[in-house]
C-alpha cells in the first residue's frame, strides 16, 4: 500500500491544476463566498415622489435608501423607477395615505423593506409619527421564488452548455488529433471556429426556449416583456459562454481539465451573479467579481424583460456590458484558438521561405 | 525537386528540432523518412503541410487543397460512420455530385471498406481505421500526400495493404511522403532520408544510401559481443569496420539496408 500512496503523491504533484483545485479553491471559495452569501439587504434604492416627497422621505430611515425625491412626479413614474430598476422601493405621496410601490422580483429586499416598514408603524400604535401605508407589491405580487429563479436558472443552463459542453466539444477534437488535421485542410481559422460554436449555439438556444416555456408552463412564470430585448440578451450572453469555452479549450489538454476548469468559472456564477443572493448584499471586496461575471448581467435582462417588461432603453447598461464582454472573451477565444490551428501563421522569419502555388 | 524541404532549420527552445534538413517530394515518387522516436520526423512532416513554419530554410508545398495529410494520432472521426468521414471531407475539398460519389466508391472499395460505409469509426480495428484515414486523404487526388507513422501498430496484413495504397498513390502522380520508425519500409522508398536528433544522417536512393557505406561489414558467429562497433543479427553479430579492416574471423558481406541504418548512427557517433 505504501508503494500506492506514494506513487499516487508522486502523479499529484505534477498535476498542478488538481492540487490547485483541491488545496488552493477550497480556501478561496470559502472567503469569497462567506462574504457573498448574504440574504441581509441594508440597502434599498427607493425613489420618494409626490408633494409630500420631502417629508415622506425625511422619515425613511435604512434600509431605505433615498436615491431620489420629486414632487412633481406620479404614480406611473415611480412605476417607471422600479420597473426600469432604479429604485426598489418607492414611495408615492400625495392620496389619502402614501402608497408604497415594491419591486417584487427583488425578493430579498421586499422582505427586509416589508419588516422596516412594520416597525416604522407598530400596528394600531396610537399618535405614531409616522401615517399608515398602502403597500402594493408589483412584478411578483406573492412573492413566488419559482419566478426569480427561472429567469436566471436558463442563465445558468446557458452558462452550462456554453462553457462546459463547448470546451469539451473542442479539446475532444484536440485530443483525438483531428484538430491538426482541420488545420491542414482547405478552412480558414474562422471556419472551424464558427463552425465549431454554431452548432453550440443552436442547441443552446433551443435549449434556453424550452426552459423559459416549461417555467412558464410549470410555474406559471409570466414573459411581460419583448421577445426580442429578450433574445438580443441571450444572444450576446451565449457569445460570452461560447467563447469562455472555447478559451477553456485552448488551456486544456484533455477533457479532464477542461471540466475542471469549466466548474472553476461555473460555481462563481452560481453564487456571485445574484441568481441566489443579491449582489448588493455581497461585501464590497467581493461585489466587483459579480460585475465581470456575464450571468450576472444576463440575470439583470432576463427577470427585467421576463418578469417587469423593462424596456431595451433601461437596459442598455447590461446590454452593453454583455457586447463588451462578448467582444473581449470571444476575441481572446478566437486569436487562441487560432494559433492553435496555425500555430507559427505569420511569423516565419525572413530568411524561412514558403513557397506555396496557386490551388490550380 | 518539386515538393519538399531545403536546409530547413526549426527551433524548440533551445534544441534544434530540425538541423539543415533537406528532404524532397516529388510527384510519382515516394520519400520515407525514418528514424526513431524524438528524431524529428513528426516535425519534418509538419513543416511540409504547414502545420509548423521553419526558423530557416525553404518549404516549397502545395496549395492546402492540393494537399492530403494523416497525422500520427487519428485522420478519421471515430464518431462519425465510413460514410460520414467521407462526406465531410468531400465537402472540405469541394467534391460533390457524380465526381464525388464516383470517388467515394473508389476509395471505399481500395480501403476495403465499401460494404461497411455505415459502420462508425470507432467499431473500425486499428488497421481498418489507418486505411481509412489513408483513404479520406487521397479522396480529393492531392498532389502531396504526407503520411505520419502510418503503419505503427497495425498488424503486417493491414501494413501490406496500407503500402499497397500509399504506392498506387504515387503510380498515380502524387508526390508522397511518409514517416516511419520501420527500416525495412524505408527500402520501399524512391527517397530516403535517416533521420536522427534532427538531422540527416543519409539520404538517398535506398541504393545510393547502400552503396555510400563505409568501411566494410561482415558477420560472425558466437555469443560475446566482437567489438564495440557490434550488432546482433539473427543469431550471430554483424561488426562495422569504418576503415575497411574486418578482424580476423569475420566473414566479410554485403550490407543490406538494416545494416546502412545501423552503420549511418554509428558513423555519426564516430564523428563526435
Amino acid at each position: 500500500m505504501r508503494a500506492m500512496v506514494a506513487k499516487e503523491f508522486r502523479e499529484l504533484r505534477r498535476d498542478r491544476r488538481t492540487v490547485a483545485m483541491m488545496v488552493v479553491l477550497p480556501v478561496v471559495l470559502l472567503i469569497v463566498f462567506g462574504y457573498a452569501a448574504s440574504f441581509n439587504v441594508h440597502n434599498i434604492p427607493t425613489a420618494v415622489v409626490g408633494p409630500g416627497a420631502p417629508q415622506a422621505a425625511a422619515l425613511l430611515r435604512a434600509p431605505f435608501h433615498v436615491t431620489e425625491v420629486d414632487t412633481t412626479a406620479g404614480k406611473s413614474a415611480a412605476e417607471a423607477r422600479l420597473r426600469d430598476g432604479q429604485a426598489v422601493v418607492a414611495v408615492v405621496t400625495g392620496g389619502s395615505s402614501p402608497l408604497v410601490l415594491m419591486d417584487g422580483t427583488q425578493l430579498f429586499s421586499v422582505q427586509t423593506a416589508e419588516n422596516a416598514l412594520a416597525k416604522m408603524m407598530p400596528a394600531g400604535a396610537a399618535g405614531s409619527s409616522v401615517p399608515p401605508v398602502q403597500v402594493q407589491i408589483l412584478y411578483n405580487p406573492s412573492l413566488n421564488t419559482a419566478w426569480v429563479m427561472v429567469p436566471g436558472l436558463a442563465g445558468l443552463i446557458l452558462v452550462f452548455i456554453g462553457t462546459l459542453i463547448t470546451s469539451l466539444g473542442v479539446v475532444r477534437e484536440r485530443q483525438a488529433g483531428t484538430l491538426e488535421q482541420l488545420a491542414v485542410m482547405p478552412f480558414r481559422a474562422w471556419d472551424v471556429i464558427a463552425g465549431k460554436i454554431v452548432p453550440y449555439l443552436m442547441v443552446a438556444a433551443v435549449d434556453l426556449v424550452l426552459v423559459v416555456a416549461v417555467g412558464m408552463g410549470l410555474f406559471s412564470v409570466p414573459f411581460a416583456g419583448n421577445v426580442a430585448v429578450f433574445a438580443v440578451g441571450a444572444v450576446l450572453f451565449l457569445l460570452v459562454t461560447l467563447g469562455m469555452g472555447v478559451l477553456i479549450s485552448t488551456v486544456s489538454q484533455n477533457q479532464g481539465q477542461a471540466i475542471q476548469l469549466a466548474f472553476m468559472i461555473l460555481l462563481p456564477q452560481v453564487l456571485l451573479s445574484g441568481l441566489i443572493f443579491p449582489v448588493s448584499s455581497m461585501a464590497a471586496g467581493v461585489r466587483w467579481i459579480s460585475y465581470v461575471l456575464p450571468l450576472t448581467y444576463f440575470i439583470e435582462i432576463a427577470r427585467g424583460v421576463m418578469l417587469k417588461a423593462t424596456p431595451i432603453s433601461a437596459l442598455w447598461g447590461p446590454i452593453g456590458l454583455l457586447a463588451l464582454l462578448a467582444v473581449v472573451v470571444l476575441g481572446l477565444a478566437v486569436a487562441r484558438f487560432r494559433r492553435d490551428l496555425a500555430p507559427s501563421a505569420g511569423k516565419a522569419p525572413a530568411q524561412a521561405r514558403t513557397r506555396e502555388p496557386a490551388a490550380t | 525537386m518539386r515538393w519538399g524541404l531545403e536546409d530547413v532549420r526549426v527551433r524548440r527552445g533551445r534544441t534544434l528540432a530540425l538541423d539543415g534538413l533537406t528532404m524532397p517530394a516529388d510527384p510519382s515518387l515516394v520519400t520515407v523518412v525514418v528514424g526513431g522516436d524524438g528524431a524529428g520526423k513528426s516535425t519534418c512532416l509538419d513543416v511540409l503541410v504547414g502545420l509548423v513554419e521553419p526558423d530557416a530554410g525553404t518549404v516549397r508545398r502545395p496549395a492546402k487543397e492540393r494537399i492530403g495529410y494523416v497525422p500520427a494520432t487519428a485522420g478519421l472521426y471515430t464518431d462519425l460512420t465510413v460514410q460520414e468521414n467521407l462526406d465531410f471531407t468531400a465537402e472540405a475539398y469541394g467534391l460533390s455530385g457524380s465526381e464525388y460519389h464516383r470517388k467515394a466508391a473508389q476509395i471505399a472499395e481500395r480501403v476495403g471498406l465499401a460494404g461497411a460505409r455505415h459502420r462508425l469509426g470507432s467499431q473500425l480495428s486499428g488497421g481498418m481505421q489507418r486505411k481509412l484515414a489513408v483513404g479520406l486523404a487521397l479522396l480529393h487526388s492531392p498532389d502531396l500526400l504526407v503520411l505520419d507513422e502510418p503503419t505503427t501498430g497495425v498488424d503486417p496484413v493491414s501494413r501490406a495493404e496500407l503500402w499497397r495504397l500509399i504506392s498506387a498513390a504515387a503510380a498515380e502522380g502524387t508526390a508522397v511522403a511518409v514517416a516511419t520508425t520501420y527500416v525495412n519500409e524505408a527500402a520501399r522508398a524512391a527517397y530516403v532520408v535517416l533521420l536522427e536528433a534532427g538531422k540527416a544522417l543519409a539520404s538517398g536512393s535506398p541504393d545510393d544510401i547502400l552503396d555510400a557505406v563505409p568501411g566494410a561489414v561482415g558477420a560472425i558467429q558466437g555469443a560475446e559481443r566482437p567489438t564495440p562497433r557490434s550488432w546482433r543479427r539473427g543469431a550471430g553479430w554483424r561488426v562495422w569496420a569504418p576503415t575497411g579492416m574486418l578482424p580476423d574471423g569475420v566473414r566479410p558481406v554485403d550490407p543490406d539496408f538494416d545494416d546502412a541504418v545501423v552503420i549511418a548512427a554509428l558513423a555519426r557517433q564516430r564523428e563526435r
